[in-house]
């Protein structure tokens, strides 16, 4: 139970206002791009047409020439310092400047630096380059056939298999199979899509020659490890290195790995001694940095003809591009994909997945999601919905027959998780009175027998969220602990910097509010600061829905120590013991004398002028926390639509998202990040797609092409929530960022295919455009 | 490279010249020669509307327009909504009703905000919508923004013009 502070406090629980909004609404921010820097110059990437290609020569001649170039680099000039290729987050290996070939339309072939960035743009333009054009492979279920191009000629395993991964129980599995009453299946395509946040990744490298230091300012969710990198790939003494993550435009896993474009801004800095900056285009976010999904899955459910679940078998393949950059912990090439088995109580199950080269963008980010989270919350969830039209069976009753009941945490699912706390029908209860589900199912009945089409889609998710623990979770060897450190001044304001990295998650707000819940000082006099290596705590950063559950784990444990010291400072003050002490937010007092009492700002003026003898002065602590496990947020969402059998256009009438993410620490921000989540997730369903011709060519490497929705297209939503604490973080928190974009395609997917599915429709593939479920409506022969 | 021409634009009340190239794009002058960088570009492709401003009394996306063609204009941007230290209302009204997250696109829905209740005191739901049609926001579903934008309607109506900031 959490004590609740009052409102002039703000403690846990308080909707209190961004701390951070004042700023950006009145134009203030400073993103990177906003970060001009006397002598400042500008890098300009030159990038190849072609999906596949030999480059038989660069002539930067004409380029160098220009009034107001003052280098091109090429990846030859790279390959002198050894630094033409680059680790990625994923055992691999990546070109910062192509050599030999080329392996992805948009990929990196040379940079220009100028006086000007209309110069440096101009200059790119007469880069010449020589290509030959080679045989392009596109569809990952072509990568491993024998006639297939090896892409990757640089790699001592000529294939374009890059790893194969299994868990569970083959055998096992496969048995159940064998004896199953009832099995269903679906193929399911997660499509390749781009988090595309609304600001672009960029930098500014400042190599400072009389210092001898480096200063990147840098779109980075991880400043800290990305400080850590610098230093191993480019030999540079780490402690000569600053990464400033400012304000972010947004993250969502984009900006999560190290990108060619950084490396070179860096390399042209120590190169010309100036500052260097180097901003995205669009089209050049969207085609060359870290795309998420392309996950081409099969799934089985065997069950019993009553509709019990006994068992779940899944193959899926990865299509991870010209690279292997998956951002994600390296003891799990799929990620976290084994949470596929959801909130369901069987024994069994096995999962394989296996990644593939392709003449795509290189990636496998987690796009607001726990590494391939969103993919298994998706497969399962439509998997149960085919298995429920086989049972001919209501796929509401379906899920609560089969729901892990709330007596059985921790669970342990067939693939090894341990899953923390849970009470999933008492979500899917409050979403079916919230939509009135009977009602609905009645209208629909009533709709299709007018031959009008209407459809609802459940989705009961569970998450794995917020790694660690250290013992499993490591990101290029790096421990996923995240850190807080907080002082206390003697006026009894307090100052407290992170591990992680706010992209607009509210961050300087709600750490603010864990202060306030924990020390009684007011959120107002807490300034919570992130993002400068030179000044923050070691971490692993934020992503993976890990601030709350980590840092805010950090944060609670930070302030703790605090109090204890407090404490012993309280004792000296008033003279007692600290036995005799009781604590309540804001002030120690005698037991059963409460105006006996000192505050905690007397007890932090104290600390600097009135310490007990022998005691160090100051009142400050710093907390590496290392999780005991991870948290299993979950929730019910439940989406109506209605489909116009003319255009094939789906409309979504209503969505309520019922989500648990444990105890909150401001209702507001987390309501807000529901409301971004699901629009993402509706992206997803319906618009959004990295897709590719034959010929390797970006389809959807722009705004123009890579739809995203705007209030006109994005309904209203309707939140709800319910509460099953986190028994092993310090406040019972879950973390909440990613599960509406995790948990809502497969509603919105299942909505529109329970629309079809008396046409005998069992599946169809995001994203679903109008004329995708026009063509379905006419081959069914719905519509003329 | 062309020759330089000579621009001046009242931006938020003050003027500003500078020589520019010809193909100088308005947002790059704006961040570029008074240094308002609350203006951003968020695409290549006039799609995104976080570099929206203001230009006599008109929104235009300020990627998708040259410097020179507002030679002699007036321009409003995110800066100069606040005036005398004071918020105008639908900067409260985001701040209020959680309109904004990361922060990227919120000068162009404040300036496309701006242009819609200047056209329409009480605008719907949906007319809100439609008015924020032409900026992207990745990050808060659109739904606090309409409700920002119907905080700042009801305190404007409530307050009368008179309150408000003399802009421009």
């Amino acid at each position: 139970m959490i004590c609740r502070t009052s409102p002039e406090v703000g403690g846990m629980g308080h909707s209190i206002k961004r701390k951070e909004d004042l700023r950006f609404i009145q134009g203030k921010g400073n993103y990177v791009d906003d970060v001009n820097l006397p002598d400042m110059v500008y890098g300009h990437m030159v990038r190849s047409p072609y999906a596949h290609a030999r480059l038989k020569g660069i002539n930067t001649e004409n380029a160098k020439q220009l009034p107001g170039v003052l280098t091109v680099i090429t990846g030859e000039d790279l390959a002198k310092a050894n630094l033409a290729w680059m680790p990625t987050l994923f055992f691999d290996k990546q070109m910062v400047l192509a050599t030999g070939k080329v392996l992805f339309q948009s990929q990196e072939v040379a940079f220009v630096v100028a006086e000007d960035p209309y110069i440096a743009a101009d200059a790119a333009e007469l880069v010449e380059v020589d290509y030959e054009e080679l045989p392009v492979l596109v569809d990952p279920h072509k990568a491993l056939d024998p006639d297939a191009p090896i892409l990757r000629d640089d790699r001592e395993d000529k294939s374009n298999h890059i790893f194969h991964w299994e868990v569970g129980d083959r055998a096992a599995t496969d048995k159940v199979f064998e004896d199953a009453e009832v099995k269903a299946k679906v193929h399911a395509v997660f499509q390749r899509c781009h988090p595309a946040p609304l600001e672009t990744c960029g930098c500014v490298a400042d190599h400072n020659a009389a210092t001898g230091r480096l200063t990147i300012y840098l779109t980075s969710q991880a400043p800290h490890a990305h400080r850590t990198l610098f230093a191993i790939v480019g030999g540079i003494p780490e402690n000569n290195i600053r990464v400033i993550s400012p304000d972010i435009g947004g993250g969502f896993g984009n900006k999560v790995p190290i990108y060619p474009g950084y490396v070179c801004a860096v390399v042209a800095s120590l190169t010309l001694g100036r500052p260097v900056k180097w901003i995205e285009t669009r089209s050049e976010n969207l085609q060359s940095t870290g795309f998420a999904r392309d996950y081409h899955m099969t799934a089985e459910l065997a069950a019993t003809q009553d509709g019990k679940i006994q068992a779940m078998r899944v193959k899926t393949l990865a299509d991870h591009g010209a690279f292997n950059a998956a951002a994600q912990p390296t003891k799990f090439p799929a990620g976290l994909f084994s949470i596929c088995t959801g909130a369901y109580d069987y024994p069994t199950a096995f999962c394989e997945v296996d990644g593939v080269y392709t003449n795509k963008a290189p990636g496998g980010i987690a796009y607001r999601c726990s590494f391939r989270v969103t993919e298994a919350a998706y497969l399962i969830e439509r998997a149960v919905d085919v298995l429920a039209q086989e049972l001919k069976t209501d796929p509401v009753e379906l899920r609560r027959k089969n729901f892990i009941s709330p007596e059985k945490f921790p669970y342990k699912s067939p693939l090894g998780w341990s899953y923390d706390s849970g009470d999933y029908d008492a979500a899917m209860k409050v979403a079916l009175d919230t939509i009135g589900y009977d009602a609905l199912r009645k209208e629909q009945q009533e709709k299709r027998a007018k031959g009008e089409l209407m459809g609802i889609g459940i989705s009961s998710f569970v998450e794995v969220v917020g790694a660690g623990p250290a013992h499993t979770f490591d990101i290029a060897g790096i421990k996923m602990f995240d850190s807080c450190e907080i002082r206390i001044h003697p006026t009894g304001k307090a100052m407290c910097r992170m591990g992680t990295k706010s992209q607009g998650q509210g961050h300087e707000t709600t750490y603010a509010q864990i202060v306030a819940q924990e020390l009684g000082i007011p959120a107002a006099d807490v300034t919570v600061e992130e993002g400068d290596t030179d000044t923050a705590p070691y971490g692993l950063g934020t992503y993976a829905s890990r601030s709350t559950p980590v840092s805010g784990a950090a944060t609670a444990m930070a302030a703790r120590k605090i109090r204890d010291k407090a404490k012993k400072i309280a004792a000296h003050l008033l003279e007692c013991s600290e036995e005799d002490l009781d604590w309540e937010p804001g002030k120690f007092f005698v037991k059963g004398a409460p105006s006996k009492a000192k505050t905690i700002q007397d007890i932090a003026f104290a600390a600097y002028t009135n310490m007990p003898e022998g005691m160090e002065a100051g009142l400050e602590a710093v907390d590496y926390y290392d999780p005991p496990n991870l948290t299993f947020p979950f929730g019910t969402y439940i989406c109506v639509v209605d489909i116009d059998k003319g255009t094939g256009e789906v409309k979504v009438r209503r969505f309520v998202a019922v989500d648990d993410c444990g105890n909150i620490i401001n209702p507001m921000i987390v309501e807000g990040q529901i409301h971004g989540g699901l629009t993402e997730g509706l992206a997803i369903a319906f618009m959004q797609q990295i897709g590719y011709d034959e010929n390797g060519n970006v389809q959807g490497g722009t705004f123009m092409d890579y739809l995203l929705p705007t209030a006109v297209e994005t309904p209203h939503w309707e939140t709800g929530k319910t509460c099953t604490p986190s028994p092993h973080h310090p406040f019972g928190a879950k973390g909440v960022g990613e599960s509406p974009n995790v948990g809502s395609p497969a509603a919105f997917v299942n909505a529109v295919v329970d629309a079809l599915s008396h046409l005998g429709v069992k599946h169809i593939d995001m994203p679903i455009a109008p004329w995708k479920v026009w063509n379905i409506l006419k081959e069914k022969g719905a519509v003329n | 490279m062309a020759k330089k021409q000579l621009v001046q634009i009242k931006v938020n009340g003050r003027n500003r010249e500078a020589m520019v190239e010809p193909r100088l794009l308005l947002v790059h002058f704006i961040r570029g020669i008074p240094g308002l960088t609350g203006t951003h570009v968020g695409c290549d492709t006039t799609h995104c509307g976080a570099c929206t401003v203001l230009l006599d009394g008109k929104t235009v996306k300020s990627c998708t327009m040259f410097a020179v063609q507002a030679d002699g204009c007036e321009l409003l941007t995110v800066e100069g909504l606040m005036q005398n230290g004071k918020l105008h209302p639908l900067q409260e009204g985001f701040k209020e009703e959680h309109g904004l997250q990361c922060g990227f696109c919120t000068p162009g829905m404040l300036i496309s905000s701006y242009a819609l209740l200047s056209k329409n005191e009480n605008p719907s739901e949906e007319e809100i919508r439609w008015g924020i049609s032409g900026n992207l926001c990745r990050c808060t579903g659109y739904q606090n923004i309409v409700k920002a934008v119907q905080y700042a309607a009801g305190k404007m109506e409530q307050g009368g013009k008179d309150d408000l900031p003399n802009i421009a």
